[in-house]
């Protein structure tokens, strides 16, 4: 008591950091914004209206769940607001509107919600419920709209780059240059290579996220890429820029909660993307592989924490003098 | 041996993981030590260290000089508690400490003399010994924050092949600027501490460690390196990168030597002692002098304090006392602190006593006292990349949540120092180093059963 009025008594420390959840949010946001902005201006108008529902379905859905399941409201933490951009990139610019409000209701309430909340997920929300609209929706989900083609009167479908890659398809695939700059089929927010960098460099750079996963992810699928290929470059490219890779790595691997905390668990978990996206894209029936990779590493973060473990400070390593005294028994 | 920079000052051996960069608050580091004129009342507790408390051994009525003994203990880890000012003692009872626990106090009425106890005499110190048995007498403790005694931590024995004695003299806190001060005012008793404690305690190397927004400093404790005395060039100085909790005891074993203190082990244990730079000067001035731990130097600052200043207090001045010689307050304080921002004690009003491990006395207004707003955890694993101990503090509160003693111990919860590096760093606000201690309260509760 000073001068008759109660002082703050909490534990130390007494200083916090000025970062919050919604700012880390604001951070991913603003990242994704040069990927929104060039998807519109590849694949048109349509695709602020493909965002516009995702993001106000998703954060309609984390209100409406937060207020039934009688827990206090999140929206301010803007992570739904992530979620439903992040689920944008991830459809075709031509989905049915109501598909893509479907998605982030199953996004945010199914994958999110149920399981607890923000930082809860074992899943990544926006990938599971891309998941779940290929498998409930597999024609719309696959009907890719050529770039450009808003402009001219007729819409034109064409196939993915990675889907020609793969097929003996005798469309044309676009050149290198329009692979860099996104003008190529696709996930409406997966395309420009150049703004997903970009963006993934802010994160970096924001120290919002580690380098860790989209490195060691993107150099497995590199590597794994090269001896597959037979060192053709060319080939190499396309992979890399191709398909959701590179949207993926940045924005949806790095995911707080479905990823590991630890630096060399991280590593790991971008090393096992990497190898499952190959193996999937190499030798599986889809094109692409991105979305499932990330799915199934997910799931084994738990165990990879466990196993990866950090030794606390000053721990000796115990593991050979037991192993003597087993030998000794 | 750690690697040697320019001009012969060491870097770390082994660089210090995680930690936070907090911002310094360095404001008093300009301002002299000034003397607080003699409070009219000291209440000095028995409790002012780690370990057993002192008895009292004078009664109401008594007399008392400055630097008599009033408290003492025949347990080994504890230390003695002498008068800080000359008058009567006009109580000996209980009193609630700073931290809540109550503790035994000698109240003494100050005549405003200040007149020494006349049994003051500087010890004979010739050996090891007798180095100890005048550390014990002289009540140090680690005036660095933590208040152990510092007797026990220098009677090691003599098979632990202990080498390297370290003077921290980073002062990682923010705010807090007395170490510096020392630094600055004493460089003369900090030079004859170093090379009385080097010979009588045989330890092959020492190293000064400060960190490097301190140039001032660093000159200072550089001559200290460099000093004649010195022959076989066995004092260095290291400068380490400003960051929090660069101070930590067990930090300064591993920059200084790339020794790492196992769990639940001193730094004595990997061969080394760690001492507060101020606790190696007031050494040399009671070698010299024979006047005993009766006052120490306190930072006063904060927001809402008038005018911030460096003060020299008897222990066992009310706080209140102090911070009305520093101006008072100029706004309406709403938190006040004992020790620095990261680690220190929140109290809960200003009629307390200043004990001998408290540095600093921090008052703060509303605007930076309020609670941080507490949000879901992201798992961001900010806080684990803060921990100098590579803890997990995440999955230790939830272990501590499902009051799992044994998924504690193996997450090694008893190695956390409290630094509060991971709580800092959380965004959303978490009051992890609570939790952290409710977590070893679960742990001590299991080991008790």
């Amino acid at each position: 008591m000073v001068n008759g009025k109660k002082l703050v008594v909490s534990a130390s420390p007494h200083l916090r950091t000025k970062d919050t959840t919604t700012k880390i949010m604001l951070d991913v946001i603003i990242a994704l914004l040069p990927a929104l902005g060039a998807s519109t201006a590849i694949f048109g108008p349509r695709v602020l209206a493909v965002t516009a529902t995702t993001v106000i379905s998703a954060v309609l859905s984390e209100y409406v769940a937060r207020k039934v399941m009688k827990r206090h409201n999140t929206i301010k933490d803007l992570s739904a607001v992530v979620t439903g951009l992040i689920l944008a990139f991830n459809l075709p610019v031509s989905i049915p509107l109501w598909m893509a409000a479907i998605g982030s209701f199953f996004a945010i309430v199914v994958v999110k919600q149920f399981f607890g909340g923000i930082g809860q997920n074992f899943a990544n929300p926006a990938i599971a419920a891309r998941i779940f609209l290929l498998i409930s929706f597999g024609q719309a989900m696959g009907n890719w709209t050529a770039p450009l083609a808003w402009k001219n009167a007729e819409a034109v479908s064409s196939a993915t780059p990675l889907a020609i890659l793969g097929s003996e398809s005798a469309e044309a695939m676009p050149s290198l240059f329009n692979m860099l700059i996104g003008v190529r089929g696709g996930s409406l927010g997966e395309t420009c290579s150049i703004a997903l960098v970009l963006g993934g460099i802010y994160l970096i750079a924001r120290k919002v996220i580690s380098p860790k996963i989209p490195v060691a992810y993107i150099g497995t699928v590199a590597v794994v890429m090269l001896i597959a290929g037979k060192f053709d470059l060319e080939f190499l490219a396309y992979q890399l820029m191709g398909g959701g890779l590179l949207l993926g790595a940045f924005f949806m691997a790095t995911d707080y909660s479905t990823s590991p905390i630890k630096s060399n668990a991280k590593i790991v978990f971008g090393i096992g993307c990497g190898l499952i996206t190959c193996v999937i894209r190499l030798f599986g029936s889809l094109p692409e592989g991105v979305s499932f990779a990330i799915l199934i590493m997910n799931l084994l973060v738990p165990h990879i924490e466990t196993i990866m473990a950090p030794k606390p400070f000053g721990t000796v390593k115990e593991k050979k003098s037991k192993a003597k005294e087993g030998e000794a028994k | 041996m750690a690697k040697t920079g320019f001009d012969g000052v060491l870097q770390a051996v082994r660089k210090v993981r995680g930690g936070v960069k907090v911002d310094h608050h360095k404001n008093t580091a300009e301002k002299e030590v000034e003397r607080l004129p003699v409070p009219s009342k000291v209440v000095i507790p028995m409790q002012q260290h780690i370990g057993a408390p002192c008895d009292p051994v004078v009664k109401v009525g008594d007399i008392v000089a400055v630097g008599q003994l009033i408290g003492d203990s025949d347990k080994y880890v504890s230390a003695p508690i002498h008068a800080s000012v000359s008058g009567k003692v006009t109580a000996v009872g209980d009193v609630k400490l700073p931290n809540g626990v109550m503790s035994k106090a000698v109240t003494i009425e100050s005549d405003g003399e200040m007149r020494l106890w006349e049994g003051i005499t500087p010890p004979e110190v010739k050996t090891r010994e007798d180095l100890i048995k005048a550390v014990r007498n002289s009540g140090l403790v680690g005036l660095g924050g933590a208040g152990f005694p510092t007797h026990v931590k220098l009677n090691f024995p003599a098979d632990k092949n202990i080498d390297t004695l370290v003077i921290n003299a980073a002062e990682c806190e923010p705010f807090i600027t007395v170490d510096y001060r020392e630094c600055m005012e004493n460089s003369w008793d900090i030079l004859s501490g170093v090379y009385l404690l080097k010979d009588l305690l045989g330890f092959k190397q020492v190293i000064i460690a400060v960190e490097d927004n301190k140039p001032d400093a660093f000159k200072v404790l550089k001559n200290i390196a460099d000093h004649s005395e010195d022959v076989h060039d066995e004092v260095k100085l290291m400068v380490l990168e400003s960051k929090y909790p660069q101070g930590a005891e067990k930090m300064m074993v591993q920059s200084a030597t790339g020794r790492k203190v196992p769990p639940g082990k001193l730094p004595a244990d990997v061969g080394c002692v760690v001492m507060n730079v101020a606790s190696v000067a007031f050494i040399a001035r009671y070698i010299k002098t024979g006047k005993p731990l009766v006052s120490r130097s306190l930072t006063v600052d904060g927001s809402a304090i008038a005018s911030p200043k460096n003060v020299r207090v008897p222990v066992g001045t009310n706080i209140g006392d102090i911070i009305e010689f520093c101006g008072g307050f100029k706004e309406e304080p709403c938190k006040i602190l004992t020790g620095g921002p990261m680690m220190g004690l929140a109290i809960v009003g200003t009629d307390l006593p200043v004990l001998k491990q408290n540095n600093a006395l921090l008052a703060f207004s509303k605007n930076d006292a309020v609670l941080k707003n507490e949000t879901d955890c992201i798992r961001c694993g900010r806080c684990a990349i803060a921990c100098p101990m590579s803890l997990m503090p995440t999955n230790i509160v939830r272990a501590a949540k499902a009051k799992d003693a044994a998924a504690l111990n193996q997450l090694g919860t008893m190695v956390c120092m409290e630094c509060g590096s991971c709580a800092f760093a959380c965004p959303a606000g978490k009051p992890l180093v609570q939790h952290m201690r409710l977590a070893k309260a679960i742990i001590r509760e299991e080991g008790n059963k």
